[in-house]
């Protein structure tokens, strides 16, 4: 990926492998976040493939819509910054997340319009998902507060549970314990491990804490100036030289 | 009091064809943040399908007052939908992204395009509708004065009292109006979530359009005559009334709406009707000085 003369991602290759949990560590400005901003449909890719294994079939993710890599390819994403929809209560950013299911069961919302019972099932099953992952996240007793509103380690587990309400099978987190103390950290490991185990569904993981980084990953990408300086488990990772090197700089001779 | 009762009566036929039009610009602005200027032209083609069709009608035969309604209504918000969604796809979409002036520019553009493609394909003339619906009640009657609420005027605030239910109810409870809140706080985040972002903006200018198209039915209906710049007029009053209200608020545009048509009844009514337009601008100029988020929109309140 480049940016005039910048060049972000520079020939970046690796695997991440169904139902793995795949961390991307790397110093600030490696290019961990641009590699997600490719796979996710905002930038095209100066160059390369992104090749998305569904189901048998083949998906070049850098030639698909935004929208059509969330429905179709089942990637979903949060950011570093949180986004949910501040102004919708829990309960609605959860069923948001469930647009295209719901689209389908109401004939682009006409049913919802007439209250049909093909709709109203639809959306019963939707809040069900919704009130599952709530329970997951212990938000359930906060499901029609505004999700602004909730404090700042809710909304990063919120977004998690919205992100997981697309029904993916690949998710993406950008920095999910970033502000969490230790606690609500350990926490994040416990639910991520679990989104493995139970629901089979891939993880993508850009983190600087190296708690959760080291203790739930399969294998680990380690990026420099968009370069991948070393891949690995997370023993192999920690004793690498390169690595290292570029977290702590050479050894004055 | 009679004579309160009739302005009253006339005010809030006038507020509900202007809160028709106002949603359409309320909502626009809160899914993409610009005001559609061409909007009006919407409403005033909606009142030329209408027309048109009325005519159509009358020379097919259909002559059942119920079925040629219920038929110009499709006609006028199918083909007045078509139009909306047309000049989202010509000359906005391709500027989504550009600088916050750009769509702005192109939609005054678009409604002088329109205006003037109307005036040479139907001429500059004002057309006229000899009456559809005939008659109404008498309500009362004192110093001989008679008040009287025409069924035409009843036929209009039902249905947009209707119109605007069904609107709340999908705004609030279907996928299509999730999407369009959703989008409207963070598109790209919509899209993330598998939202067809493009799509739902194009919906949101065809509900609007058909919404506008009513707006102008009743108005050719109610009134009589048209021409090819009623749009413009009329266009104005709905915008000021969703600032009124509000702008991005939905119950903002259509109590807007109806604030607007009662200003507009009870000026014309107990002082001049000359100046009606300088009472409802004057509304506007207040509201933009002491309460520029309007009467049920929030103020933007910037983070620090």
């Amino acid at each position: 990926m480049r940016f005039g003369g910048l060049l972000a991602v520079d020939g970046l290759s690796f695997a991440a492998n169904k139902g793995d949990i795949t961390a991307i560590i790397g110093p600030n400005g490696a290019g961990k976040t641009t590699v997600f901003n490719c796979l996710t449909g905002f930038y095209r890719p100066s160059s390369g493939t992104l090749a998305f294994d569904r189901g048998g079939k083949t998906l070049a993710l850098e030639r698909m819509e935004g929208w059509r890599i969330t429905r179709d390819a089942g990637v979903a994403r949060t950011f570093q910054n949180i986004r949910l929809f501040t102004g919708m209560t829990v309960l609605e950013n959860l069923i948001v997340a469930q647009h295209n299911k719901l689209m389908r069961a109401s004939v682009y919302s006409l049913a919802g319009l007439l209250g049909l019972k093909r709709y109203r099932d639809a959306e019963g099953a939707a809040v069900e998902t919704a009130r599952y992952w709530l329970d997951r996240v212990g938000l359930v007793d906060h499901a029609n507060r505004l999700a602004g509103t909730l404090p700042y380690g809710a909304q990063r587990r919120l977004e998690i549970a919205r992100a997981m309400c697309t029904d993916p099978l690949l998710l993406c987190l950008d920095e999910p314990a970033a502000g969490l103390n230790p606690r609500e950290s350990a926490e994040l490991n416990e639910l991520l491990l679990a989104i493995r185990e139970r629901h089979k569904v891939g993880i993508l993981l850009i983190e600087h804490d190296m708690n959760v980084v080291m203790g739930i990953s399969d294998r680990i990408v380690v990026l420099d100036y968009g370069k991948k300086i070393a891949e690995g488990t997370p023993g192999e990772i920690r004793s690498n030289q390169a690595v290292i090197k570029a977290y702590l700089g050479e050894p004055d001779a | 009091m009679s004579y309160f009762l009739q302005q009253l009566i006339n005010g809030l036929t006038l507020g509900a064809i202007y809160a028709l039009i106002a949603i359409g610009y309320t909502m626009v602005y809160g899914i993409i943040g610009m005001i559609n200027f061409a909007h009006g032209e919407i409403y005033m083609i909606g009142a030329f399908v209408s027309l048109i069709t009325f005519f159509v009608l009358g020379v097919v035969g259909v002559t059942w007052v119920p079925l040629a309604l219920v038929l110009v209504l499709v006609s006028a918000m199918g083909f007045t939908a078509f139009y909306g969604w047309t000049i989202e796809r010509v000359a906005y979409r391709p500027l989504r992204g550009s600088f916050r002036l750009a769509p702005l520019i192109s939609a005054i553009g678009m409604s002088i395009f329109l205006q003037n493609y109307v005036q040479l394909l139907q001429g500059a003339r004002v057309k006229s509708l000899p009456p559809v619906i005939q008659g109404g009640f008498k309500l009362m009657e004192s110093n001989g004065f008679t008040v009287q609420l025409s069924y035409l005027q009843i036929i209009i605030m039902l249905l947009t009292v209707a119109l605007m239910a069904g609107f709340s109810i999908m705004i609030a409870a279907t996928p299509l109006g999730r999407a369009q809140r959703a989008c409207e706080q963070d598109m790209t985040m919509a899209a993330l979530l598998g939202v067809n972002v493009d799509r739902t903006i194009s919906t949101t200018f065809i509900i609007g359009a058909a919404l506008a198209a009513v707006a102008g039915m009743m108005v050719t209906m109610y009134y009589g005559v048209i021409d090819f710049f009623i749009g413009f007029l009329a266009g104005m009053k709905a915008f000021t009334a969703a600032v009124l209200g509000g702008i991005g608020s939905l119950p903002g545009a259509v109590l807007g709406g109806f604030l607007i048509g009662l200003i507009e009844a009870f000026w014309s009514g107990y002082f001049s009707s000359a100046y009606k337009d300088v009472a409802v601008f004057g509304v506007l100029i207040l509201v933009l000085i002491f309460r520029p988020s309007g009467l049920l929109g929030r103020p933007e309140v910037e983070k620090v």
